[in-house]
């Protein structure tokens, strides 16, 4: 029997948390808006912290373990991000305090704009969106915006190679643009005859993920920007795959005109099994003015000679495309990633892409002997092998990646990219060393010989973990989505 | 930094891989703008990078050296310690989004016990495992309702009372055409009766908030009536703290309840991360963005959780999607989740109604201040609105040399509200701060 549910280990009547009684006279309760019953669980604190303990220790995390989810950059997460974050003069600040009481919190986001411009190559950088989906919409509604402005509502298309993740059609669907999809040539870059026949009047922008979702930075990246810029249209980069290019290149230097960040992968801010994330985005000079406010700026010039700082504030990008939050952002995410940069500089920083880009291409030269790589040559940060062999007719990648958990490694992302069969993409991140890549890539090897030795112990893998395949048609089928505390009799 | 590579181990991957120097490895980037010289600062030791942090949160005046009466869509409440006790579990805050059930099921569960808690505080039926905040949740309740009607109705009804920056939000969203808004502009002294007259055959939305954003309790049950007499779907944002003393939208008819979750256990933190509630009724639950948690069974017969409905979803729907949302607010929806479980039903009574009472104490207290007047005479939760004597932001200057965050300058959001201030009281305040708001306040006046 696994951990029960709150509201099966509830018991009525049993106090939780204690505040303090009322240092004021009652005033009388609003009868007409009063709620009846109020049926949350009844625990105390040990009932609570086993509980949540207790599940804790059913995930796999970065901290117990390898973790090489392609896309994803599950980096380690250092734990003084952690501190930082935590100080009370960052975490018990009110968004709506007067800026003059919170300059350390402004000295911190205009810093990290200028940063991130810098890494980049852009002009202007906002720190709103709160994770890469939201960078992505904001990133799509400047295009729009901007061709509004220049009288050029026509163009409504966007054009996304067949290599994307999945966000990039949603973004531009809500947005209310047309999708075309771009196909991948035979070595992964975006098919350039495919790519001129779209360029047309009606073309608001293409969105490039570079390096690409099958971990290969495009050969014709210029060629590409060249062209739809041609065309009148913006390239969008998503910066998904922005670990690989930390010093190496900067993609506003390509021509890129508008990029997200995502400080949850790249920057080391923890994914917290799902959020919260938090995805800058950086424009070049001509879509400045585009950018949601409000943006932290300079408001009031320091004098450096008398020893007087600048006073920093919120301030408003003129065409702006208004908000995507409330407030400002996720200062505690940006807080954490700012710590992180200030740590390596701009040596380490280089360092990052260069050692993930190492440990990927190891990775991917002690595995190309036992699992095909579709797309073989230097990879960047990332790279995708098939999980199928033709002598192992009924292993798939899923069987592979099941089985990966009872070597105690989180398997690699699978059936993604769409373009390859049976993908499995593998992003071993910087932060790992040498042992644990060769014991992930015998882990991989020895299942390989299993798939033609022992099947079965795939297709029933994982064996050593807390549940074993679950049964997602049922769970879709009957929709138990709660479980509401009794009211009954208590 | 984080490497662990020694110069040997180095020399060896590299060999492996058939390259001899680190930077054979970048050969695809363009020569022209390969490794460029980034003007940035050398790096700094942890030690270092800790203290020039320190220097910066130290510059700042926080709410817990100041008083703090300062709410309007964030409030300083009291964090109980084993909130961030269970947050700091590695096993949590370093896992990623529990694609592979098999090794998730603490994230995947911990999101179960918070969708049956919101559901249950919102007297609603399901509950998805959260969205980015209090305004993108609002954003997103507009895209259901809009894709519900299948483009067929294209009229959203906004209350004024609902906060600036959700209603900016849902503008950036949706400025393309496809949607007209209306109701923005009513009289905000009036009541939610005035929105009526906006509400048509094309209206696919009206979106209150519950206590508006001046802090007012309305009974919106003959609004909702009249909408879905309209046919149109009924939504509330809500605060949510406020439902352990108030009745919950799922009692007087919302179709879907928004809320921003800041305030059951999240740091104020300058704005963020925060939490995006959302829930509805089950018979919109495929038209619902976002990931959500469901009960199932393993192949070894034992009860599991895994992500479900997922066909709705960015991934699998890509450009057909109703929303991109991928990444939600996990670990937030976790803080929560502790927060509701460790108070549970007689804690969060308890702490609705200190607010209530001690915001009550202090309403009743500034109202006898001959210069100072209750703006509305509706009832309200934990903040009410003050006409005062001179612009909010000099009384508020008087206030902080006295270490008091004063209230919200409406002024910045409705021109007719110039010395109109917003005045929150949370349980963190005691009597002799609020006393202490009095007498300083009394200070300021025509003079």
């Amino acid at each position: 029997m696994g951990e029960p549910l709150l509201c099966e280990i509830s018991v009525p009547g049993r106090a939780g948390f204690r505040f303090p009684e009322a240092d004021v006279p009652l005033e009388k309760l609003p009868e007409a808006f009063l709620r009846h019953e109020l049926p949350m669980p009844e625990l105390y604190e040990v009932d609570v912290v086993r509980h949540f303990t207790r599940l804790s220790q059913l995930n796999h995390s970065i901290d117990t373990g390898f973790y090489p989810l392609g896309s994803c950059t599950m980096k380690y997460n250092p734990k003084v991000n952690e501190e930082v974050a935590r100080l009370p003069g960052f975490a018990f600040t009110h968004p709506l305090q007067p800026v003059e009481t919170v300059q350390g919190n402004l000295v911190v986001m205009y810093e990290l704009q200028e940063w991130l411009k810098e890494i980049g190559g852009f002009a202007g950088v906002t720190l709103q969106p709160a994770a890469g989906a939201q960078g992505e919409l904001t990133g799509v509604l400047i295009i729009r915006t901007y061709h509004a402005w220049r009288g050029e509502s026509q163009r409504d298309k966007i054009l996304i190679p067949d290599s994307a993740h999945g966000t990039n059609p949603a973004t531009s669907g809500m947005s209310g643009m047309r999708v075309v999809e771009i196909k991948s040539d035979p070595r992964g870059n975006v098919d350039l005859e495919a790519l001129r026949a779209e360029c047309d009047e009606t073309l608001a922008g293409l969105m490039l993920t570079n390096p690409n979702t099958l971990g290969m930075f495009d050969e014709n990246v210029l060629e590409v920007i060249r062209l739809v810029h041609q065309a009148g249209g913006l390239v969008y980069g998503d910066g998904a795959n922005l670990n690989a290019l930390l010093g190496i290149v900067r993609p506003g230097d390509l021509g890129f005109d508008v990029m997200h960040y995502n400080l949850h992968k790249t920057f080391s801010t923890p994914h917290g099994g799902g959020g919260p994330g938090s995805g800058p985005v950086g424009v070049a000079a001509h879509l400045v003015d585009f950018l949601p406010g409000p943006l932290v700026g300079i408001i009031e010039e320091g004098d450096e000679a008398e020893d007087y700082p600048p006073l920093y504030g919120f301030v408003y990008p003129a065409r702006s495309i208004g908000r995507v939050k409330a407030f400002h952002g996720h200062f505690g995410m940006l807080a954490r990633a700012y710590t992180y940069m200030r740590m390596h500089g701009r040596e380490g920083l280089r360092l990052i892409s260069d050692y993930a880009v190492l440990n990927a291409n190891y990775l991917q030269a002690r595995l190309r002997d036992t699992y095909h790589i579709p797309y073989d040559r230097v990879c960047m940060h990332e790279f995708v092998a098939e999980g199928r062999w033709v002598d192992a007719p009924d292993i798939h990648a899923l069987d592979i990646a099941k089985r990966l958990m009872d070597h105690g490694f989180h398997p690699p992302t699978n059936y993604f990219p769409l373009i390859v069969h049976e993908a499995l993409m593998i992003e071993p991140t910087e932060t790992e060393s040498k042992q644990t890549l060769d014991a992930f890539a015998d882990a991989l090897i020895e299942i390989a010989r299993e798939a033609r030795e022992n099947p079965e112990i795939l297709k029933t893998a994982p064996h050593r973990t807390p549940v074993g395949r679950l049964d997602e048609v049922k769970a879709a089928k009957e929709l138990v989505l709660c479980c509401a505390v009794s009211t009954a009799g208590a | 930094m984080y490497f662990p590579h020694t110069p040997q181990e180095r020399e060896a991957m590299l060999a492996t891989v058939g390259v001899e120097h680190l930077e054979d490895l970048f050969q695809a980037v363009p020569a022209a703008h390969r490794f460029p010289e980034l003007k940035l600062p050398a790096a700094l030791s942890e030690m270092e990078a800790l203290l020039e942090m320190q220097s910066y949160a130290w510059a700042n005046s926080n709410t817990r050296e100041l008083v703090c009466f300062l709410g309007a869509g964030a409030y300083n409440h009291y964090i109980p310690a084993a909130v961030d006790a269970i947050l700091r579990r590695g096993e949590f805050y370093t896992a990623y989004t529990p694609y592979q059930p098999e090794i998730s099921q603490g994230t995947l569960q911990a999101i179960f016990d918070y969708q049956s808690l919101i559901t249950s505080l919102t007297g609603m039926e399901v509950s998805n495992a959260s969205h980015y905040d209090g305004a993108t949740a609002v954003a997103e309740a507009v895209s259901m309702a809009y894709s519900n009607f299948r483009g067929k109705r294209n009229q959203v009804v906004l209350s004024p009372g609902l906060h600036p920056h959700y209603r900016q939000t849902v503008h950036t969203y949706n400025d393309d055409a496809m949607l007209t808004f209306a109701g923005e502009d009513v009289d905000i002294h009036a009541g939610p009766e005035t929105l009526l007259l906006h509400i048509n055959e094309n209206t696919a939305l009206v979106i209150v908030q519950y206590p508006d954003f001046f802090g007012r309790i309305f009974d919106y049950t003959a609004l909702a009536e009249a909408v879905h007499q309209a046919g149109a779907l009924f939504a509330v944002s809500v605060n949510p703290l406020s439902l352990g003393l108030l009745r919950p939208p799922g009692e007087f008819g919302a179709d879907i309840v928004t809320g921003e979750g800041q305030p059951l256990g999240i740091p104020l933190s300058f704005g963020g991360p925060y939490l995006g509630i959302f829930t509805t009724r089950k018979e919109y639950v495929r038209k619902m963005a976002g990931r959500l948690v469901g009960e199932t069974t393993d192949n070894r017969g034992q009860r599991a959780y895994v992500l479900t409905l997922t066909a709705r979803e960015q991934h699998i729907r890509r450009e057909r999607a109703t929303s991109n949302i991928c990444t939600n607010q996990g670990l937030v929806a976790l803080a929560s989740a502790v927060y509701m479980s460790l108070l549970g039903k007689q804690g969060l009574r308890q702490v609705a109604e200190l607010c209530y009472h001690k915001a009550h104490y202090a309403a009743r207290r500034i109202n006898k201040l001959r210069d100072y007047q209750l703006w509305s005479k509706a009832p309200f939760f934990n903040e009410f609105v003050v006409r005062c004597p001179a612009p909010v932001a000099e009384i508020n200057e008087h206030l902080l040399s006295h270490g008091i965050l004063g209230g919200y300058d409406l002024g910045e959001d409705y021109p007719e509200l110039q010395e109109h201030m917003l005045i929150a009281v949370t349980e963190m305040v005691t009597k002799e701060d609020i006393d202490d708001l009095v007498d300083v306040l009394g200070e300021v006046d025509h003079g």
